[in-house]
C-alpha cells in the first residue's frame, strides 16, 4: 500500500513535448512510472519518448484512461490546463509549475468544488512519489527508499532532506507528497495526513512546514483529534526576519499566527514530536518508532 | 509589488472612487505649483514611501503657508524616512504628494486580502479607523467586520449594505459605500491585488466618504498581465541587492549577521539559516538560487553575498537532486576563482555524484571547505566565521 499513487497508476503529462515535460517524463519512465502519453496542442498524433501525443486532455483520457496527469505548462496557462484536466475526468492532477497568480488558483479551487472526487496537488511543488513504484514530479528518484515513513511538505528541497535522512537510517518512505508553497494549495496537510493515517504501510509521518499562513495550525488541530500515528514536524524559518510591512491588513487577518515559534508551540501542544534542527527529522522518527515498539 | 499612495489613488480614481484632490511633486517648484492649482488655503503634504506609520514619523503634515510646503519638501526629499514599519535605514523619499485638506468627522478602516484560510478575497471594515487598528483587531476582534467574496459573483450590494449598517452609515453614505466596495472588489480582481487598504476611510463633516490613504500590493506572479502596473514599479523603494538578485532570478534578502548563505530552494534556505543559528552563528542573508544552479548564477550569487562587507564566511548548501553534484562543484570552483574571494567557503553538496563533487572541491586549491553533512556544514561555517 501507499497513498495517492502506486505501480499501477497510469500517468499522462500536460506540456509533454516542452523542455521540462520532456526531461522529467524521461526521468519518470526511467524510474518505472507507468507513463501512458502526453498532451501538447497541435502535436496530436505524434509520438514522443515512444508515447502517444494528444491535442487535448479529453482525447488523452479517452485513449489511455489515465489515473493522473502531471502539469509542466508555463504559469500563465496553468489555470486552463488544470481545469482542462478536471473537466476531462482525470482524478489526480499534480501541478509542478510555480508562479501561478493567486487569483487564478482561487478560481481553480472554486471550480474544483464541483468535482469532489478530483484531487489537485500543488502548484509550485516537487510532486508525489511512492518509492520503487511511481514517481510523478521533479524529485530525484535515487534518494528514496521504499519504507514506512510518510512525508508531507510545503517545501521542495527540504522534502529531499527529510527523504535522505530517512533513507540513510534505513527507514524508507511509504509515499512523499509535496503540497507546494503557494498561499492557495490544491491539497493541504490535513488531506494528506488523513490518507497516511489510513495507510497500513505508513508507520510514522514527517510533516515539514514553513512560516506564514495557518496550514500547520489547522493540521495540529486535526492531528490532535484524528491522527494516532506518530507525527514528527519541523517548521522552517525560526530565524526569518519579520520583513518590511505595508499596512495592517495582513497582520489583522493572520491574528498573530504564522511565525515558526507559534507553529512549533501549537504542534507540540497537539502531541507532535517537534525538531528544532532540520538535520534531526530522520533521527527523531527513528527514536519515536523505537519508543513506540518498546 | 507595492504601490505608492499616489499611485494607489490613481487606480482608485480610474474606478471612479472618491479621493482628495492632489498631485505628486518631485521638487519644491512642482509642489508650489500644485498648491497654487488646488487653490486652497491649507494643504496636506505627504512623503511617498513604501511603508506605513508615516504620520507618526513626521512624513505627513497639514500646512497653511507656502513656506511650510517649501520647508517640508526640502527637509524630506532625497532623505530616508524611518517609520515603525521600515528598517532602521528607512525608505528614500523621492516624491511628495500635495493634497487639499479634508474636514474629518470620523475615520473608518477598510482593508482586503486574499485569506488563505477561507481561500477567498476577504474585506475587513471597522469603525475604529486609524493607526491603532491592529490593537483593535487584537483586543476587540468583534469590532472587525468581515465579508467574504465569492469569486463567481464578486462583491454584491447586500454585502456592502451589511457592512454599511454595521458601520453606522446613513442615507447617501450607504450608496457611496456600496459604490466604493463594489469598485474595490472589481479593482482587486482586475488588477490582481494581493492586499488593499484604505486607512482611514473618512466621513467628512459634509457627510461624504473619501479614501484618505491607500495601500496596494500587487501579486508578483500576475505582473506579466498587468503592463500598466508594471510601469509603476519604484525600484528605489526596494533593496538594491535584492533587485540585482531578482534580475538573475535569485531570491535574496539581506540580514544583519556575518555568514553568507547560498542554498537551492526557499525551504532549505530557511532551514539552513535556522541550523546556522542553532549552532551559534548569525546568517548575513537568505539566498535561494532556485532549481538551476548554473555557474553563471552561482557566480552572481557570490558577488551579491560578497557585496555585504559584514560577511566573514560563506555556506553553500545545495541539494543537487537530479543535477549532478560534480557539475555544481565545477560551477562553485569557477565562481570562487572568478570572484577571487579570500573568505572561507564551506560547501555541502548532496545528490548525484556528491562524492566526486566533494573531491573536486577539496583539490581545487581554493579556500573551500567540504562538509560531510548538513549539521557538519553549519558547525564548520560558524567556526570559520569566528576565526
Amino acid at each position: 500500500m501507499s497513498i495517492l499513487i502506486n505501480k499501477n497508476t497510469k500517468v499522462i503529462c500536460q506540456g509533454f513535448t516542452g523542455k521540462q515535460g520532456t526531461f522529467h517524463s524521461e526521468q519518470a519512465i526511467a524510474y518505472g512510472t507507468k507513463m501512458v502519453g502526453g498532451v501538447t496542442p497541435e502535436k496530436g498524433g505524434q509520438t514522443h519518448l515512444g508515447l502517444p501525443v494528444f491535442n487535448t486532455v479529453k482525447d488523452a483520457y479517452k485513449a489511455t484512461k489515465a489515473d493522473a496527469s502531471v502539469i509542466y505548462v508555463p504559469a500563465p496557462y496553468c489555470m486552463d490546463s488544470i481545469i482542462e484536466a478536471v473537466e476531462a475526468g482525470i482524478k489526480l492532477i499534480i501541478c509542478i509549475t510555480e508562479g501561478i497568480p493567486t487569483l487564478d488558483m482561487l478560481k481553480v479551487k472554486m471550480f474544483m468544488a464541483q468535482y469532489p472526487e478530483t484531487r489537485l496537488i500543488g502548484p509550485n511543488c516537487p510532486g508525489v512519489i511512492t518509492p520503487g513504484q511511481c514517481k510523478i514530479g521533479i524529485m530525484p528518484g535515487h534518494i528514496h527508499l521504499p519504507g514506512k515513513v510518510g512525508i508531507v511538505s510545503r517545501s521542495g528541497t527540504l522534502t529531499y532532506e527529510a527523504v535522505k535522512q530517512t533513507t540513510d537510517l534505513g527507514l524508507g518512505q511509504s509515499t512523499c507528497v509535496g503540497i507546494g508553497g503557494d498561499p492557495i494549495p490544491g491539497t493541504n496537510f490535513i488531506d494528506v495526513l488523513a490518507l497516511f493515517e489510513k495507510d497500513p504501510e505508513t508507520e510514522a509521518i514527517i510533516m515539514v512546514g514553513e512560516i506564514g499562513g495557518t496550514a500547520e495550525d489547522e493540521a495540529a488541530e486535526y492531528i490532535k483529534k484524528h491522527v494516532k500515528k506518530p507525527v514528527v514536524s519541523y517548521i522552517a524559518g525560526v530565524t526569518a526576519p519579520p520583513g518590511k510591512r505595508m499596512g495592517h491588513a495582513g497582520a489583522i487577518i493572520s491574528g498573530g499566527k504564522g511565525t515558526a515559534a507559534e507553529k512549533f508551540a501549537v504542534l507540540k501542544a497537539a502531541g507532535v514530536h517537534i525538531v528544532k534542527s532540520p538535520a534531526e527529522m530522520g533521527s527523531m522518527v527513528q527514536h519515536v518508532l523505537q519508543t513506540v515498539k518498546a | 509589488m507595492n504601490l505608492h499612495e499616489y499611485q494607489a489613488k490613481q487606480l482608485l480614481r480610474q474606478y471612479g472612487l472618491p479621493c482628495s484632490k492632489g498631485e505628486v511633486a518631485r521638487n519644491v517648484d512642482e509642489a508650489l505649483g500644485i498648491a497654487a492649482r488646488l487653490g486652497t488655503s491649507r494643504w496636506v503634504v505627504k512623503a511617498q514611501v513604501h511603508a506605513g506609520g508615516r504620520g507618526k514619523a513626521g512624513g505627513v503634515k497639514l500646512v497653511s503657508k507656502k513656506e511650510e510646503i517649501t520647508e517640508f519638501v526640502k527637509n524630506l526629499l532625497g532623505k530616508n524616512l524611518v517609520t515603525y514599519q521600515t528598517t532602521a535605514e528607512g525608505q528614500p523619499v523621492n516624491q511628495i504628494l500635495v493634497e487639499e485638506p479634508c474636514d474629518i468627522a470620523k475615520e473608518l478602516y477598510l482593508g482586503a486580502v486574499i485569506d488563505r484560510a477561507t481561500q477567498r478575497v476577504t474585506f475587513m471594515a471597522s469603525t475604529e479607523g486609524g493607526v491603532e487598528i491592529e490593537k483593535v483587531a487584537h483586543d476587540t476582534p468583534e469590532k472587525i467586520l468581515t465579508i467574504t467574496v465569492d469569486p463567481l459573483v464578486g462583491v454584491q450590494p447586500f454585502q456592502a449594505r451589511q457592512l454599511s449598517f454595521a458601520l453606522g452609515l446613513k442615507g447617501d453614505q450607504i450608496k457611496q459605500f456600496t459604490k466604493l466596495l463594489l469598485g474595490l472588489g472589481k479593482m482587486f480582481e482586475e488588477k490582481d491585488l494581493s492586499l488593499l487598504e484604505i486607512n482611514p476611510l473618512v466621513i467628512t463633516k459634509d457627510g461624504d466618504l473619501i479614501c484618505l490613504d491607500g495601500k496596494i500590493n500587487i501579486d508578483d506572479n500576475a505582473l506579466y498581465r498587468q503592463p500598466e502596473i508594471r510601469e509603476m514599479r519604484d525600484t528605489t523603494q526596494e533593496d538594491e541587492r535584492e533587485n540585482r538578485a531578482r534580475d538573475w532570478e535569485l531570491n535574496y534578502i539581506a540580514l544583519d549577521g556575518n555568514i553568507g548563505c547560498m542554498v537551492n530552494g526557499a525551504g532549505l534556505a530557511m532551514a539552513t539559516m535556522d541550523l546556522v543559528k542553532l549552532n551559534g552563528g548569525n546568517p548575513a542573508n537568505f539566498l535561494d538560487v532556485g532549481g538551476g544552479a548554473t555557474q553563471e548564477r552561482v557566480t552572481e550569487a557570490f558577488k551579491i553575498i560578497l557585496s555585504d562587507k559584514n560577511v566573514k564566511a560563506i555556506l553553500v548548501n545545495i541539494f543537487g537532486g537530479i543535477v549532478r553534484c560534480d557539475l555544481i562543484a565545477d560551477g562553485i570552483i569557477g565562481a570562487v576563482a572568478e570572484v577571487g574571494t579570500k573568505l572561507p567557503v564551506v560547501v555541502r553538496l548532496e545528490g548525484n555524484n556528491a562524492e566526486l563533487g566533494a573531491k573536486k572541491l577539496a583539490s581545487s586549491g581554493l579556500n573551500i571547505i567540504a562538509a560531510e553533512s548538513f549539521t557538519d556544514a553549519a558547525k564548520k561555517v560558524v567556526k570559520a566565521a569566528g576565526a
